[in-house]
Parts: C-alpha cells; structure tokens; sequence
C-alpha cells in the first residue's frame, strides 16, 4: 500500500544547534550546562523505559490505555526544562516528560495511569490524563486544543494579578487546526500575554499526515497572521529546543508577549495502544527518522562534551528500572476508587437529584457486597 | 430468501456505506482518518480505494470545519456523510449543528434543505472515561431541525444507515461503539432500508413494557430474560430518537400499565424524561405504577467506576420488579 509521507520538506531547514557528529559552535554549549545535559539525559532515560514498559503492561491488560512520546522527547522535555515549577503546562496528552522533569512522583503518575484509590483525580479519567497541581499541571482533556485558550487566561491572570507565571501549552499539528488554536493565539496576541504556544508537528494526527492538514509549509508562519513572533525549530535538537524556548519564556517573563513555537519531531511509535501504524505509513520513513532520535543526539553530544559514559548510562538505567518495578508493584495493590467516590467533585457540593441518585444507588449496591459502605 | 452473511456491526455499516456510495454519485464520506486509513474503527474501509479520494477523503482535524463545509457541500449538490471520531468530539461542531444544520431548511422557507449525515461512535463499556463514552443524543433530540437514529444491532444498523442516507433531512447516526464488534448477526447482502420513525418491538411481553436503544437494548433484553418470577415483560427498540415512535410506546404501555425507560445518558434531561412525559399523558387511565427510568448518573462518565454508572441489567430488573409490585 501507497503510505504517506508526513510532510514535504520545508524550503529551509528549520532552526538547529546540534551538528550530526554531536558536536556544536563553542558559543552554544553554555545553552546547556553539563551538569543539565546529564540531567536531562537521565530524565530521557526514565522517559524511555517508561514508555517501553507501559506500553507492555497495557498489553499485558493491566493498564487500559497508554500513549508514549519517543522520538519527541527533546521538545517535551527541553520545554520543562527552560521553566520555573510554577509556571503551568497545559498538555495535550504525549508529554509524559514534562512531569518527569518536574519530578512529579512515579507513584502518582502510575495512580493515574491505573485509576486506582491512590489517584489524585480517583480513577474519573483514561490513563495519561493527568492533574497535578503543585507541579503546576492543569487537567489534562481528551477533546484536543481545548487547552490552548486556558493557556491564554491563565497568562492574562498572571499579567493582571502581577504573579510573573508564564503559561506554556502544548499541542500537535492536527490540533493546530482547530478553532480553539486560531482563538488562542489570536487572543494571546490580543491581550499581549506571557503565553508560549508549542506545536509538537511529528508529522501525523493518528493517520492522518501533516499535508492532510495544511497547505503550509509552516506552522510557525501563522504567528505572523496574529503579530506575535513564530519560529521553527528542529525539536529533536534539544539545545536549539532550549535557546528557542528560553529566549520566548524570557520575554514573556519581561512583559514582551506570546510565542509560537514550531517543533518539527517525530512520533517514532504508534499514536496510542490502540493504533496501529504500519497500516498508514512506510517503516522506511519510521527508520529515517529513528537515525535523527532526540536521545541519540543528545547522547552524541554528551560524548562530545565528555560526558554520559556507558557505565553512567548503565546505572542510570537500572535505578530506575528498580524504582518502576518496586513503585509499580505498590501501586498495582491499591484497591479501586471508593464507589460514593464517584457522587464527588461534580459542584462543590452535589445538588438534591445526585443526591437521591447517590443514596438510591448506595443503598442498591449494599444489597451486592458484603462491605461496609465506608469500604465500598 | 435474499443471501446473508453473518457480520458485524463494522461490517453492516462498511456494507451500508459502499452499496450507497455506489447507488448514489452526490455521496461523499468525509472526516478524520477514514481515508487510507479506513476510519480508527475501520467503518470507512476499502471506500477509499473503491471511491477515490475526491469522494471518500480526510479532513485536517476540526469538528466545525467537517460539519460546516459538509453543510456547504450539500447546498452545492452533494449527499454528504461525515464522520465524527467520537460522539464525545462532535461538540466543536455543536454550533454548525445546531445553529446552521438544523435550521437551514427552515430559515430558508424550505429552498434550502440541507441533507448531511453525521455518523458518531457513541456510549460506554469500553472504557473510555470522561470523552469516549457519552451518549448526546438529548443534546440534539433537543434542536428541532434534526433526526437522530441509534441501532441496537448490525441489521438495524445496516438498514438504518441506508434509510438515514436516502433522507432529504439532517441525520445524526449514534452507533453504539461497544457493539461494533461484539454483536454478530445474518444481514441481507442486498440493498434494504429500515423507517426511521419506527419503534421496533423486540420482545413481546403483558406486565411490564421497557424502553431502551443502542446498547442499552441488549441490557434490557437481559433483564427481560432473567425475569425468572414469570413476570412477562415487553422490550421496545425506540431506534429513532428524534422524532421518535410514541404510538408503538404508548401501544405496550396501555397494554402492561407499566413502563421502565433505560438509558446510558445522564438522568436529568435524558431523553427518558420526555418519553415518561408523553406516555403518561396518553397512557394515564391505564397505568398501574409510577414510570421509572434506570440511567446513567447526573455525573460526568467515570472510568475506573464505569460498571457503577451504566445501567446494569440487575438494576433494568429490579425496576421492572419495583414497578409490577408497586
Ligand atoms: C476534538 C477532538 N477530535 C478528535 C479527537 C480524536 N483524536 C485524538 S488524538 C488525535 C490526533 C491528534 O493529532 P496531533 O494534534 O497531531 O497530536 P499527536 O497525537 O500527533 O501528538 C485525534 C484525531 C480528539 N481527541 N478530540
């Protein structure tokens, strides 16, 4: 069968620091530390092994769905990386690293994905549907771009309340075509807000490829139609990732306005567990794209620098393959939400009708467990 | 007797598809991923390599851009059907549905009648939390200008579509996505259409009469079955929501004096609110008990407690019980 391919090339390359050998200009290396460049490296690592090892429990059928995010990482995790804790990240769904980098506990992280008792939202939505707010991450939704106008209201409440957050939203190319995409940075430009809007293009919406979408040949370039500044970068070039993202959070941190970033990546796995993609594209434009994987690269570049050895990859490696596995055995323990559980959270307190509904079906359910309700 | 083929709900709708778009040269299919890809529950596949893709084509990802140019495309001549990934994505378009589609025909004094489908994977017990598992179809059985239509199963569904394709009106076509794969059954090959104002009685029954659609009919058929105290209980398949069939409702109803409605949709405003409404008024004299629903909560569709909320057929019992004994 014929498969698509993504996207044609853009005329010029996009914005990139890194060279293939993993070297870069002396200038740039301050981007990132060394000390940063390990770090990160470590956080792609854990990124990795948690994306292999999910999506093997949900085959297993211990998770009900998961998304990974390899081959995206440098644009996930970069992002994080250029902000302070308390400047939120609207995600879309494929950003896993980004709680990562802020170090939201795995114990959390596995809670949701399982939807078990320990979950901070109870088990109410599908796995990679996270909420943490003391890491600063807003709920995420399933109905894409909804996010992107959120991302816009907090900035303006932090402009107007003088709080000094930056807002970062993510999304992919696919949902740059939404409504609520144009709304946002036409609203961001509009109330000049310290927002920073970052288009994950990695090249397909579950099937459909980047030409499908657009005639553009640039996301980027539709910053201009709002009056804010756009740019295009390579996104697996994680110190192009960092200058981009660094030069617009110091912006808007400075009252200087919204940016639109453009990260063009790869999503080297399947859109979701329940997605299959040989059916729509070619392995040959899959392995293209592996030999410009964002951890590779970084990898390289580490060498470079004389950093990252084997042996440090090693151990960073099996800690925290020990970690997941003891972290994951806790947590596969912890019994399902509380049925009342499920009357919650719907207004501050539920209204007469839940009510009746509520005590009617507690009183049903008792009649089908032996439970005390209080363990229901 | 015309050949059948034991199929699928996929399967009975992919066939109602083809035969139409090959019937009919105005039909185009639009929509995320149902082209090479053949749609993410395959409904669409193979029509893309059979119709070409000016006729069976991808849409860059916006509800509004696919329901509004459909609407554009039938004021030009064209019998679109358009697909919406999910029921739970189909409210960026709710504004071209409800604002443009429903009222186009009527704020143009009938000169422009404007013939869309819009197919949507509908309901739970996939788990699919929050945004793959809602039943709207109150939503638009609540626009006047619409018709909504949800089958229990592949012939119905099958002949259903067919019957949804051939309507000059807008058509919303729920399909309730846990039965895509799960129920199986002998569908005519052939090209057959089924009313879409007509209530289908599935079980025949003398003390209690329930009401359910889409998956939910299943579940009172269970319930119906399990009724082991030789209640003798009538199903009716209400298949077309909007408008729907209150003459064959109200028929069982004045026959049984009892009436329980299921639905996976939330109690308040669900449509078994209207259905309890209208039959008590045209069924007063003959009721013997208060018209019960057993329904999904006033709550947001949960995941992990997904069995909590959808109507089991224990609960679709004991309501069926609760009103015989009343
Ligand atoms: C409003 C809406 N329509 C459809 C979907 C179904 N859906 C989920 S993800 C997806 C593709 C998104 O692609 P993109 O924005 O490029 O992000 P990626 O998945 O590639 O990271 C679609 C169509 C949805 N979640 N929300």
């Amino acid at each position: 069968m014929a498969a698509a391919t993504a996207r044609p090339r853009p005329a010029a390359p996009p914005f990139g620091i890194l060279n293939d050998d993993g070297s870069c200009a002396d200038e740039h290396k301050a981007i990132v530390s060394d000390d940063d460049v390990e770090r990160i490296l470590d956080t792609m690592v854990l990124n990795r092994i948690l994306d292999r090892r999910l999506q093997m429990l949900q085959r297993q059928g211990r998770l009900g769905f998961y998304m990974t995010s390899r081959g995206e990482e440098a644009t996930i995790i970069g992002a994080a990386f250029c902000l302070e804790t308390t400047d939120p990240i609207f995600l879309s769904y494929r950003e896993l690293g980004c709680l990562l980098w802020r170090r939201v506990p795995l114990a959390l992280v596995f809670n949701q994905l399982i939807g078990n008792s320990r979950d901070l939202c109870l088990g109410r939505q599908m796995p990679v549907h996270y909420a943490f707010r003391d890491w600063g991450i807003p709920s995420v939704s399933s109905p894409v771009g909804t996010q992107l106008p959120h991302a816009c209201g907090f900035a303006y409440a932090s402009k107007i309340r003088r709080s000094g957050e930056v807002a970062l939203a993510f999304c992919g190319e696919g949902t740059a075509s939404q409504g609520d995409f144009h709304t946002a940075l036409n609203f961001s430009g509009a109330f000049w807000v310290p927002a920073i809007y970052v288009i994950r293009n990695n090249g397909y919406a579950i099937s459909t490829p980047e030409s499908v979408q657009t005639a553009a040949e640039s996301l980027a370039a539709r910053a201009d139609g709002y009056g804010l500044p756009g740019y295009q970068i390579d996104g697996n070039d994680l110190l192009a990732v960092v200058f981009a993202l660094r030069d617009a959070v110091e912006r808007a941190r400075a009252g200087r306005g919204p940016t639109l970033i453009e990260a063009l990546t790869y999503r080297l796995g399947a859109h979701s567990t329940a997605d299959d993609p040989t059916a729509y594209r070619s392995d040959a434009e899959a392995e293209e794209w592996s030999r410009m994987d964002p951890f590779e690269r970084l990898r390289r570049h580490a060498r470079w620098r004389g950093l990252w050895s084997d042996e440090v990859e090693q151990a960073s490696t099996q800690a925290w393959e020990k970690r997941i596995t003891d972290t994951l055995t806790e947590c596969e323990r912890h019994p399902p939400p509380a049925v009342e559980s499920l009357f919650d959270d719907v207004l501050e307190a539920p209204g007469p009708q839940l009510v009746e509904q509520r005590d009617a079906y507690l009183r049903y359910w008792r009649t089908k467990t032996d439970k005390p309700v209080s363990e229901l | 007797m015309a050949e059948t083929q034991t199929m699928n709900m996929i399967q009975a709708l992919n066939q109602a598809l083809d035969l139409y778009l090959e019937r009919d040269d105005a039909a185009v299919v639009l929509g995320e991923d149902v082209g090479l890809f053949g749609g993410v529950f395959r409904v669409t596949q193979g029509l893309q390599a059979k119709y070409g893709s000016e006729r069976v084509f991808d849409t860059p990802l916006a509800e509004a851009g696919i329901v509004g140019m459909a609407i554009g495309m039938a004021l030009n001549g064209l019998h679109p059907v358009a697909e919406i990934q999910f029921a739970d994505f189909i409210f960026p378009a709710y504004d071209q549905i409800v604002s443009e589609l429903a009222k186009y025909r009527y704020r143009s004094g009938g000169e422009y009648p404007a013939k869309v489908v819009i197919r949507a994977p509908m309901g739970g017990g996939i788990h699919g939390g929050h945004y793959h598992s809602q039943s709207p179809e109150a939503y638009f059985a609540h626009t006047p200008g619409l018709r909504v239509v949800i089958p229990s199963g592949p012939y119905e569904a099958k002949g259903l579509l067919l019957g949804a394709l051939e309507c000059p009106d807008p058509v919303i076509f729920l399909e309730p996505k846990r039965l895509y794969r799960s129920a199986k059954r002998d569908v005519p090959l052939d090209y057959y259409t089924l009313p879409l104002e007509r209530a289908r009685v599935a079980r025949r029954g003398a003390d209690a009469t329930v009401v359910a659609w889409g998956a939910m009919l299943g579940t009172a058929l269970e319930a119906a079955i399990a009724e082991g105290d030789g209640y003798d209980v009538e199903v009716i398949d209400l298949q077309s929501i909007a408008p729907y069939d209150l003459r064959t409702v109200v028929r069982s109803v004045r026959k049984t004096g009892r009436m329980v409605v299921v639905h996976e949709a939330p109690r308040t405003c669900g449509f078994g609110a209207e259905l309890i409404a209208a039959v008590q008024g045209a069924a007063f004299d003959k009721l013997t008990a208060p018209l019960e629903r057993v329904t999904g909560f006033d709550t947001p569709f949960p995941y992990t407690l997904e069995e909590h909320y959808l109507p089991s057929a224990d609960r679709v019992a004991r309501a069926v019980i609760d009103t015989i004994e009343y």
